[in-house]
């Protein structure tokens, strides 16, 4: 091609030639592109002669569709394709879990906004109109929209096998124990969004031996290209995916959206094709949090210590499985929380719905539960007379202690220290009646709607944990080829990876690790693509610990080869290489022995020789849950995090001020301390929309607000100040002693937020997000 | 249709733009500036925020044709031959970068405010920045570098 803005030319980096090892603030390697708008996006490739694509979504939540006409879309100038199921050469259906969503509707339409139909045209806009010219006869179906109702057995069927997706059941401890107290609670999660900025997008260009080269936005790309190359009827080598900027994900990229469309369009056409979703087709092409039902029951001694929990759990996951069986598993297992109890008896469901489809986001079935259970412990604090910290801290878990599922926590669980920590922080001053203050630091802000009197100030504290990495068994792993070579005089260490940069600053982390275990200054980060073996998922808080460690052992295997090397060059020279290899190390560019001394500079004893290995890392083996008792070893590690929040309410409105956010999270070893704290601030700012803010209204099978106008997520007037501790308790499990981070600032800080909310109203307020009607009509 | 305005201070004549074609449209895909980005294209996000005529706008809610004759500034314009803006600089220094999709509209807007407004509060910072959403950063270090770009303008070399 004679002329194209892709990836590959943009997005090589080079790391800055600083010292910048493990431990330290490294700034992003592509932070310069990004602050200067050069960063290429999936949004931002551009090809000679590209087409453009649009597709065509169904109105409606539940069809038959009875006639598909493309013609009146082929006689617009310009389209060059329009392909429906008929043009889908390999398999119709995909999926991550379930193989049951088709790439292109047949027969029923199961959900709002499922597509139907792809179009490539000389312009976006000539695209956009000819789709919305292709004619569909429905016949309209009644729609399942309850999840409850769907598994109930009256339901008609979503799928052939049942509207019940998985159901995992937990029975730990001895059964049907009886307690001094009971507290039984109902509440409801609703359904949140991703909401990453970058929309989704691609480009697809054919290639001349039949394949298909795919520049995208994604969070995976080996599993991408798995399922392209079936739906796509090509051999997967023939299916090449290279990583375009990533404007944020969070779990909406796990699923495929664009990319079977786009890459059938090019294969096609025979030319390229681009496709950019607009924010209105983002929210139907991709899944959301599962929105769900958790009913509760609490058994507790007099004195305050839990005895049993029994839980029914259902989340609604909408017409297809997307990653529900995994969330259904976590909601089973960290139905609980962070606590010891002697029993527990859980059920977890995922339902089959005509509502949009869920799967993953950010806390992936521990945000449902975690509200669940917060809510739960301040209620149980509350009938007991007891403060709801201290309450937390009778029960919390340690090292030792033993999960629902059977499985010890044999790393570092500082709960106790955690909770205490948040409580030792100060509060912030109480100023909603100070004189002069400004009205926008007050609830509803700008609107000016108050002057402080109907405001009242509460704090609530909550406490969570969840899985770092794949669990259950699955074979989870990451690739990493890295070399040394010397390049103008200077080594130079190249780091490739499959894994996807998605904003969280895996690209950064890779020149630290780089750096520290070669002693080499200058570190290039190749463009992820899947010319390297998998990275496995941009997900489930993992890659710090799977690709980092994949990069760590690559590194390690580059430097035991230069030392071989070294041995056979400078043997006579330095007999301790023999047997003291281990002791020796690289750094600042050279090899020096136990005490220091130079044996050799890296770029006198490599010079035109490149070393280079490729080497898979795993965390250690987990087993798969009985299906019966949902006993097991699950999961690999645990992180743990709380939070306290502040609130100002205003009753007479129902309006919240959120007025600080406060945070501790066990980190095992802080790698990046500041873009640790921005995951923990981020994290929260998320956790604050399901609060507050967040939810897509679904009426009827029918989304009502897929658009930022009508769902709202947090501003910088809505986020208050974060304050952050981060605590280091090494685990030995994994490498460097880290703990996955992403994801526990989003699962505590919801429940802190809304704990706080009570505390300032009185209300028991059981329904996530909070809207001003559900303070108002009750105060 | 045919489009003269003036783009970072180089003039610029684009033939054959589609009358229903927005600034945002006409400056990524037909002048090569993808740095105003398409978050949302309603207006809503703040990610495609440029300069016309010294009024800050989002590029998105502009038809191409409303530009006829105009000085157009973008992020691409904002950095010197070797050295980052200040506000660029303080984005980076501060770790107000994650994804970066929200970045560039966010540094028009901070350098629009402080272009204004050389010693901002707080909630004057946060009014200012009210239109631009960060799905990633929950804000903090994008108030940190707003108050580091401030401060290093108001005195040249702090560090």
């Amino acid at each position: 091609m004679s002329n194209s803005t892709l990836p590959t030319k943009q997005r090589d980096h080079i790391a800055a030639p600083v010292s910048a090892g493990l431990g330290e603030s490294v700034p992003r390697p592509d932070g310069t592109l990004k602050v200067t708008g050069d960063f290429a996006y999936s949004s931002d490739l551009w090809a000679d002669g590209m087409l453009w694509a649009s597709t065509l979504r169904s109105p409606h939540p539940h069809a038959r569709i009875k006639s598909i006409n493309i013609a009146p879309a082929l006689k617009i100038n310009g389209v060059s394709a329009v392909l429906t199921h008929d043009d889908v050469p390999g398999a119709k259906l995909y999926g991550l879990e379930i193989i049951d969503q088709p790439v292109l509707a047949f027969d029923i339409i199961s959900f709002h906004g499922e597509a139907i139909a792809i179009v490539a045209a000389d312009h976006p806009e000539t695209a956009k109109r000819a789709a919305q010219a292709i004619i569909v006869e429905y016949e309209i179906l009644e729609p399942v929209i309850d999840a409850d109702f769907a598994i109930s057995g009256k339901a008609p069927l979503i799928h052939p096998g049942g509207n019940i997706t998985r159901h995992v059941p937990i029975r730990f401890g001895p059964q049907n124990l009886t307690a001094d107290v009971v507290v039984k609670g109902e509440y409801e999660v609703g359904m949140q969004d991703q909401a990453p900025l970058g929309p989704e997008s691609g480009l697809a260009i054919p290639a001349e031996d039949g394949g298909i080269d795919l520049y995208l936005s994604t969070q995976w790309l080996h599993v991408d290209r798995g399922q392209l190359a079936t739906v796509l009827g090509l051999p997967p080598e023939k299916v090449r995916l290279t990583l375009a900027g990533v404007g944020g994900a969070f779990g909406a990229r796990e699923d495929l959206s664009m990319q079977a469309h786009v890459s059938l369009l090019a294969m096609r056409t025979g030319k390229p094709v681009k496709i950019v979703y607009s924010r209105e087709e983002s929210f139907f092409g991709h899944v959301h949090r599962h929105p769900g039902k958790l009913r509760y029951e609490h058994g507790v001694t007099k004195e305050g210590k839990l005895v049993y929990v029994k839980a029914n759990i259902v989340l609604d996951g909408g017409a297809y499985a997307s990653s529900s069986p995994a969330v259904c598993a976590n909601a089973a297992c960290f139905a609980v929380g962070p606590y010891e109890v002697e029993s527990a008896t859980i059920n977890a469901y995922v339902a089959y719905t005509n509502n949009p489809p869920c799967g993953a986001m950010r806390g992936f079935g521990a945000v449902q539960t975690a509200f669940a259970y917060e809510s739960q412990m301040d209620k149980i604090a509350e009938v007991l007379g007891i403060d709801p910290i201290d309450f937390r801290l009778k029960n919390a878990m340690a090292r030792n202690s033993l999960m629902p599922t059977g499985q010890p926590v044999d790393s570092a669980a500082p709960v106790a220290e955690i909770l205490e920590k948040l409580r030792a922080m100060p509060l912030p001053p109480i100023t909603a009646t100070t004189e002069g203050l400004d009205v926008i630091e007050l609830p509803g802000g700008a609107c000016n709607v108050t002057h402080g009197e109907g405001v009242r100030r509460g704090v609530g504290y909550a406490v969570g944990v969840k899985n770092i990495g794949f669990s259950e068994g699955f074979d989870d792993y990451s690739t990493a080829k890295v070399s040394l070579q010397i390049i103008n005089g200077e080594p130079v260490v190249e780091v490739h990876t499959a894994a996807a940069e998605v904003g969280q600053g895996l690209v950064t982390l890779k020149g630290q690790i780089a750096r520290t275990e070669l002693g080499v200054q200058r570190v290039v980060v190749h463009v992820s693509d899947t010319q390297v073996g998998s990275a496995g998922s941009t997900s489930a808080s993992r890659q710090s610990y799977v690709t980092g460690g994949a990069i760590m052992t690559a590194c390690r295997a580059v430097r035991e080869e230069v030392l071989l090397f070294a041995m056979e060059k400078l043997g006579h020279l330095h007999p301790h290489l023999l047997h003291f290899r281990a002791t020796y190390v690289l750094v600042d560019g050279e090899i020096r022995d136990g005490q220091g001394r130079l044996v050799s500079t890296l770029t006198d004893l490599v010079q035109d020789r490149i070393f280079e290995c490729t080497r898979e890392y795993r965390h250690r083996p987990t087993t798969p849950i009985d299906p019966v008792t949902g006993q097991g070893l699950p999961h690999a590690q645990f992180a743990f995090a709380g939070h306290r929040a502040v609130v100002d309410v205003d009753i007479e409105t129902g309006l919240v001020k959120v007025i600080e956010i406060a945070t501790v999270q066990d980190v095992g070893k802080a790698l990046n301390p500041q873009a640790i704290e921005g995951q923990l601030e981020g994290g929260a700012a998320q956790g604050l929309g399901l609060a507050i803010l967040e939810e897509i209204q679904v009426v009827n099978g029918k989304v009502k607000n897929p658009s930022f106008t009508d769902y709202l997520i947090p501003t910088v007037l809505d986020m208050p100040p974060v304050r952050s501790i981060i605590l280091e308790y090494a685990d030995e499990h994994a490498p460097y002693g880290l703990r996955g981070v992403g994801e526990p600032p989003t699962i505590s800080s919801t429940p802190a937020i809304v704990s706080a909310i009570r505390a300032a109203t009185g209300l028991a307020l059981t329904r996530v997000p909070i809207r001003p009607e559900h303070i108002t009509s009750t105060m | 249709m045919r489009l003269t305005c003036t783009v970072n201070g180089k003039t610029e004549v684009i033939d054959d733009i589609w009358p229903g074609e927005s600034l945002l449209y006409v400056l990524r895909e037909r002048m090569g500036l993808p740095g105003a980005k398409n978050a949302c294209e309603q207006g809503e996000c703040g990610s495609c925020s440029v300069h016309i005529d010294g009024v800050l706008v989002c590029a998105c809610l502009v038809a191409a044709g409303q530009v006829e004759g105009a000085q157009i500034k973008t992020v691409e314009g904002l950095a010197g031959a070797t050295e980052l803006h200040p506000v660029q600089q303080a984005y980076l220094d501060s770790g107000a970068v994650q994804c970066g999709f929200c970045t560039p509209g966010l540094i028009v807007a901070t350098v629009d405010l402080l272009d204004k407004n050389s010693d901002p509060s707080e909630n004057e910072i946060r009014e200012a920045l009210a239109g631009n959403l960060c799905r990633c950063t929950g804000y903090a270090k994008i108030l940190d570098a707003v108050r580091l770009a401030a401060a290093r303008l108001e005195k040249p070399g702090k560090p």
